[in-house]
């Protein structure tokens, strides 16, 4: 069947199986593959991302689902060349290791300060518990996560969010 | 929170640094296996065994064939015939690729499909046809040995019943006389039940055969990707130099990516008969029920003490679950891994250990998993014994193991098992970890809840409860003389090239699976020569690019590669003092090495530093006689010792009587190893093995049925910890150099994950000492804690209630 989507602002239009799933056609029929797949049961949330304004878990979504639809990944993250307070948390926090839950950990995250610019940790986790990280036990996740909602709290009351404040370089 | 003592903080380079892998994977741009995209692949899919035990009458795939996109289907007959149906495993055994005779667990290997796209492939599996005439499966490991079991291995000539291994460390008569005299004994049976390392990203591989130049690429999730190499030059008869192996980002490993698994060599095999590049990536149903698991050790253990308690023994019975071939991966002598090791942090007069492995009709495997090679049992052997005596004996369990653990003086000490600890002050650790903890308080607030009426069933209210580990790791495998794995020394090898500039590259052997070794390792570099960690490019993961090494696991790559890099970067400095030499007119063994550059002793106005000394070691300079220019190097790394991580882990929990529900309020950290390199990566590494720890303890375990049904196949039944069970984890910070590594690091990946189920566990059996609950297996659930309160404690490794 032919589908039409815009993925990151940009339009694409296809010809698929209706059983393909969105998560396939991000990463395989687009090349976009910052999102990422790691279970048969909806359990992980390595798929995470927008659909609209939404976040779900794009192996359980049909391509065919998101027709007409608008889909935010990872890739659609930086805004103008710049990076997005949550990528810069996460860096800053050191909220990754592998980096393989870290796409769509992000875009649960932006999703949550769009909703809720000043989260608790508690929120934060909850809002989190869909999805599984093997690597940091969450701790640093957390910590970037409120690393993002402050710097974009300052950056709101006109003070410039300074990068590089939490953890200095190593002198050369 | 984060107390840490001073004493020790590394300068210069060494420090909390942004790690520059980051910069790709916060732009979705990292590359992991099944990212890769190559023109003309195809795609490959398992079709699996739905029995534990059956014997195959026949396979037929025409209608598979006949699929309109399928490209090739592959049995265990096409690969008799290419003398693959059976590689060698990690541990002088075999494992079918693609089952021919009979298959010996659920979800075991049985033909492989190459089609155009991976939807295709998976469809034409359901094409194939395969008869299965059942047999008994063995699936309790304590029946595994009985006269009657099935025979799981009649493959193997002159193998008779289910019996791998017997291994002994210690000594038996010593420890005898001791028990026999002893004033207080306790036993206690325990299960390490069977789990797996299921990282988030799934094993997978892309073998593309070059049929003109004869040259195989392999992309793979591979920890190891030499060792790899080395195995398909082996196995295939294909010449190693025409073998690489490239190991791209990979999506966590946690051991599960050491081994190679039979869908490896069916994508290698179907590039080979097809033309084209094959991919394959498992469903995370083949991962958790067909790659390697770990752990599945039911361990009866005794300890012996004087009634002050002072601690003079242990001796510990082992039948170790290694499933239907052996496929654990561990240095070649120690077919327990480093179970040795058990005395732990203790000063015991005497030990002994003896330990059966035995097939039964499971997964295989049986090391993997951020255990350094099953220290991760024997820490929480000795740890939960050591709180069966405190409670034998009345004592606190703090108080206890502060009175039998090692002294700083003792160190180096050689255990009762004969491991060479390097150093330690393991009293210092604890202490800090109660500090943090508020230890005195935690127990008062205990003692007035207990003596509040309730909580009891049916009453509100939760049971508080306190526990605590004290780990002492083995990690850096090791010395080639007593370490290899298939005949492969645990030596690793780097090398560094100085570009004209005074940039650096650095290639080694480990590969990252999320530890940082860009940054870390960039960081050594730096630190030895006097130059920004930016300025050091690290390339790893790339047999074509890198020196031989034994890959990354065990704890080993600051321990083994660390230190090779440590080596070869001073090598370069040493080489880069006969240059400066010769530029400054001075002698070499006048210059020192201060402030990140060589200078004139006594005259710190003349010097130069790596920069200016590369461009002159590429210059026409004249150098001394028999110097070759250019400051190059390298070197391989073969390590004298071990190294010994240590740590004291505090946990409070809160109990619902009523559910069984565990709660984690609290979980205390101290961890000392050694010399930090990048504190910020050291406290990652501890918080992902802290949050490990929890789940192995609560929730994980891969437990089966009584036809040898695997219930733990998928993330809705295998119970990962989410944010949600974690809480925020405290960490403290001792620091006592190796002194026998280079730059005094001793490793630390796996030492939360070694140190922590232990605390948890024995804070849930604290909770519960109001009902006489002495201990009860994990995993830890609501329903093993509520029938354990019930006095009617579950098996968790078999689905018996
Ligand atoms: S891939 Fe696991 S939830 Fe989507
Ligand atoms: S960083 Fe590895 S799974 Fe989250």
């Amino acid at each position: 069947m032919q589908i039409t989507m815009s993925v990151n602002d940009t339009e694409y239009s296809a010809e698929v199986e209706p059983r393909l799933l969105l998560i396939h056609f991000i990463r395989d029929n687009l090349g976009l593959t910052g999102s990422h797949w790691g279970c048969d049961t909806s359990n992980c949330g390595a798929c995470v991302v927008w659909l609209d304004e939404t976040p779900v878990k794009s192996c359980t979504v049909f391509a065919a689902m998101a027709d007409g639809h608008r889909v935010r990944t990872v890739e659609g993250l930086e805004r103008g060349g710049e990076l997005d307070p949550v990528q810069q948390g996460f860096t800053e926090c050191h909220g990754l290791q592998c980096g393989f839950c870290t796409p769509a950990m992000m875009m649960t995250a932006r999703w949550l300060l769009d909703n809720n610019p000043d989260p608790s940790a508690g929120e934060i986790r909850e809002a989190l518990s869909g999805q599984i990280c093997r690597c940091t036990g969450y701790e640093n996740i957390v910590r970037s996560i409120r690393w993002a909602a402050e710097h974009e709290a300052a950056d709101r009351a006109g003070a410039p969010g300074e990068f590089g404040d939490s953890v200095q370089e190593a002198a050369g | 929170m984060t107390a840490a003592t001073k004493e020790h903080e590394p300068n210069g380079a060494y420090g909390p640094m942004r790690r520059k892998e980051d910069a790709r994977f916060i732009r979705g741009c990292g590359t992991f296996v099944d990212d890769i995209q190559l023109p003309g692949m195809l795609h490959g899919a398992i079709l699996r065994s739905p029995l534990a035990h059956a014997r195959i009458t026949s396979i037929d795939t025409l209608a598979a064939e006949g699929h309109p996109k399928v490209k090739a289907v592959i049995t265990g007959q096409t690969l008799a015939e290419l003398g693959l149906a059976w590689m060698p495993t990690m541990s002088q055994d075999v494992q079918a690729v693609l089952a021919t005779d009979k298959v010996r667990f659920q979800g075991q290997e049985v033909a492989f499909v190459v089609a155009e796209d991976r939807y295709a492939a998976r469809d034409a599996l359901e094409l194939i046809d395969v008869s299965y005439e059942p047999l008994p499966p063995v699936v309790d490991a304590h029946r595994a040995l009985d006269p009657d079991a099935p025979l799981i291995r009649d493959d193997i000539a002159g193998q008779t019943d289910n019996r791998i291994f017997d291994w002994a460390a210690g000594d038996r008569a010593r420890t005898d006389e001791i028990f026999a005299a002893a004033d207080v004994t306790v036993a206690q049976d325990m299960l390490y039940p069977r789990v797996h390392p299921a990282p988030l990203e799934t094993c997978g591989t892309i073998a593309d055969m070059d049929k003109v130049s004869g040259k195989l690429t392999v992309w793979s999730t591979s920890q190891a990707p030499h060792a790899h190499r080395t195995l398909y030059a082996l196995v295939t008869g294909l010449p190693e130099h025409k073998i690489r192996i490239i190991s791209p980002d990979i999506g966590g490993g946690f051991g599960n990516k050491v081994g190679i698994y039979p869908g490896y060599i069916c994508a290698i095999v179907g590039s080979i008969l097809t033309g084209k590049p094959v991919k394959w990536m498992e469903d995370r149903s083949e991962n958790l029920m067909s790659t390697s698991f770990a752990r599945d050790y039911h361990m009866h253990g005794e300890i012996a003490a004087t009634k002050e308690g002072k601690i003079l023994g242990l001796r510990v019975k082992v039948l170790a679950d290694h499933g239907a071939f052996n496929g654990a991966a561990q240095p070649t002598k120690f077919p327990a891994g480093f179970f040795g090791v058990f005395t732990g942090s203790y000063d015991l007069r005497t030990a002994h250990c003896e330990i059966t492995g035995v097939y039964t009709n499971k997964a295989p495997g049986g090391v993997a998993y951020s255990c350094s090679f099953r220290v991760t049992e024997a820490v929480y052997l000795v740890e939960r014994m050591v709180d069966v005596l405190a409670r034998e004996l009345g004592i606190d369990p703090a108080e206890l193991r502060m009175k039998n653990l090692l002294r700083p003086a003792q160190f180096p000490y050689t255990s009762a098992t004969g491991w060479e600890y390097d150093s330690g002050d393991y009293p210092r650790a604890l202490r800090l970890a109660m500090d943090i903890a508020g230890y005195p308080e935690l127990r008062r607030e205990q003692a007035e809840q207990r003596a509040r009426p309730g909580p009891q069933p049916g009453h509100p209210g939760t049971l508080m409860g306190i526990g605590m580990s004290f780990f002492t790791e083995a990690v850096g495998a090791g010395p080639r003389a007593h370490m290899d794995i298939l005949g492969l020394g645990m030596a690793d090898g780097a090398d560094l090239r100085v570009h004209p500039t005074g940039k650096a590259v650095l290639a080694i052997s480990v590969q990252t699976q999320g530890q940082g070794h860009e940054t870390t390792f960039a960081q050594i570099v730096a630190q030895e020569l006097g130059i920004s960690p930016d300025d050091v490019e690290v390339v790893h993961g790339d047999t074509d690019r890198t020196p031989f090494g034994l890959g990354t696991y065990g704890s080993r790559s600051t321990p083994v590669s660390g230190a090779a890099t440590a080596v070869v970067a001073r090598k370069v400095r040493e080489r880069a003092r006969i240059v400066a030499a010769a530029m400054l007119e001075a002698a070499a063994e006048d210059l020192e090495w201060a402030d990140g550059r060589w200078q004139v002793r006594g005259d710190p106005d003349k010097g130069k530093n790596i920069a200016e000394i590369a461009m002159a070691a590429h210059s026409g300079l004249e150098l001394p006689d028999g110097v070759e220019g250019h400051l190059d190097a390298t070197t391989v790394y073969n390590p004298p010792n071990l190294t010994y991580p240590f740590g004291a882990y505090i946990c409070v929990v809160d109990v619902d009587p009523g559910t069984g529900r565990v709660r984690v309020r609290r979980f205390i950290a101290v961890d000392d190893c050694g010399v930090r390199i990048n504190p910020m990566i050291v406290e990652g590494q501890v918080h992902g093995g802290l949050a490990d720890g929890l789940g192995m303890a609560l929730m994980q375990v891969i437990a089966f049925d009584p036809e040898g049904n695997c219930l733990g196949g998928s993330f809705m039944d295998y119970l990962l910890p989410t944010s949600m069970e974690c809480p925020s984890w405290e960490l403290g910070t001792t620091v006592t150099p190796s002194p026998h590594h280079p730059i005094g690091a001793k490793g630390v990946g796996e030492s939360a994950t070694v140190g922590s189920p232990a605390a948890v566990v024995n804070a849930v059996i604290d909770a519960l000492a109001p009902y006489g609950v002495r201990h009860a297996d994990m995993p830890l659930t609501p329903a093993a804690v509520w029938r354990a309160i019930q006095g009617r404690p579950l098996r968790s490794d078999l689905a018996i209630t």
